[in-house]
C-alpha cells in the first residue's frame, strides 16, 4: 500500500479540522474540528510507523500520549465550556470577546 | 489492488465523508454523531496498518471516553439549530484557509513519499509497546500521566459549583 495514501487522508482530516475550528461559532464544535486536527496527526504517525517497522514501535508510542493529551485537553476544554455558559449564557466564541479589542 | 488497499479506501472514503458532516453539520448531536463514524473508522485504519493496541485504545478513549463527554457538553448548554446559529463569518476565509492547507500538504506528502510504500510485515505486539513504554519512554510516559491528573484536578476546579 503507498505511504502517500495514508498521509493523504492524514491532510485532508486536518484541513477539515482547520474548516472546523475557523468556521464554527459553537464552542463544543470548535473542540470537536480540533480532535479531527489531533486525530490526523495519530493518523501520520501510525503511517510512518508502519512505513518504518523497527525496534520498539516509537510513532504508536506517541500516538498514545496524543490520545493523553487529547483527553485531558477536551477535559478542560469542556469545563471551560460549561463555565463560560453558566456565567454568559452562551458558548459562542465570536459572543466572549471580553479579551478582544 | 490488494486487499489493503480496498480496506484502506473504503475505511478512507468513511473518514472522509464523516469528517465533511462533522464540520458541515447543522445539528450539533448528528456532528458528534458523525465524528464517532470519522472515529471508528480511523480506529479500523490503525488495526490495519498494524497497530492493533492503538486502535483498540482509539475505540476505547475516544468513541467511548470524549464523544460521550462532548455530547455531555451539548446537552449541559443550549446548543441552537440551523447553519446561521452554529457557523460564523468567516467561512469563505475558513474554506481557502483549509482548502490551501490541504493542496500544500497534499503536494508535499506526493513530493516527498510519492513511491514509498508500506510493507506489511507482523503487527506490533502490545508486549512490545508495553516494553518500550516502561523502559525507553518510562520519563515522558510519567510527565504526561501527571499532565492528565493536573488537567482532571483541574476541570473538577473549573466545573464544580461554589
Amino acid at each position: 500500500m503507498s505511504l502517500a495514501w495514508v498521509l493523504t487522508l492524514g491532510a485532508l482530516l486536518f484541513s477539515l479540522g482547520i474548516y472546523g475550528v475557523l468556521a464554527r461559532r459553537n464552542a463544543v464544535l470548535v473542540l470537536m474540528g480540533i480532535e479531527l486536527m489531533l486525530n490526523a496527526v495519530n493518523v501520520n504517525l501510525i503511517a510512518f510507523d508502519a512505513w518504518i517497522r523497527q525496534g520498539n514501535a516509537t510513532g504508536q508510542i506517541f500516538a498514545l500520549f496524543i490520545i493523553t493529551v487529547a483527553a485531558a485537553e477536551v477535559g478542560v476544554g469542556l469545563a471551560i465550556v460549561l463555565l463560560v455558559f453558566r456565567r454568559r449564557e452562551t458558548i459562542n466564541v465570536d459572543e466572549v470577546n471580553l479579551l478582544k479589542w | 489492488m490488494t486487499g489493503q488497499e480496498m480496506a484502506f479506501l473504503a475505511l478512507g472514503a468513511i473518514a472522509a465523508a464523516g469528517g465533511v458532516a462533522v464540520v458541515t453539520a447543522r445539528n450539533v448531536v448528528h456532528g458528534a454523531l458523525f465524528l464517532v463514524a470519522v472515529l471508528a473508522a480511523i480506529g479500523a485504519l490503525f488495526l490495519l496498518l498494524g497497530a492493533e493496541f492503538v486502535g483498540w485504545v482509539q475505540i476505547l478513549i475516544y468513541v467511548g471516553a470524549i464523544v460521550v463527554l462532548l455530547l455531555f457538553g451539548l446537552m449541559l448548554t443550549k446548543a441552537p439549530l440551523g447553519r446561521g446559529a452554529l457557523d460564523n463569518q468567516q467561512r469563505g476565509i475558513a474554506a481557502i484557509v483549509a482548502t490551501g492547507t490541504f493542496a500544500m500538504l497534499t503536494w508535499l506528502v506526493w513530493h516527498a513519499f510519492g513511491d514509498e510504500r508500506i510493507t506489511f510485515v507482523r503487527a506490533v505486539r502490545t508486549a512490545d509497546i508495553g516494553n518500550a513504554l516502561f523502559t525507553s519512554y518510562v520519563l515522558p510516559f510519567e510527565a504526561v500521566s501527571v499532565l492528565l491528573l493536573a488537567a482532571l484536578v483541574g476541570a473538577i476546579l473549573l466545573a464544580k459549583k461554589d
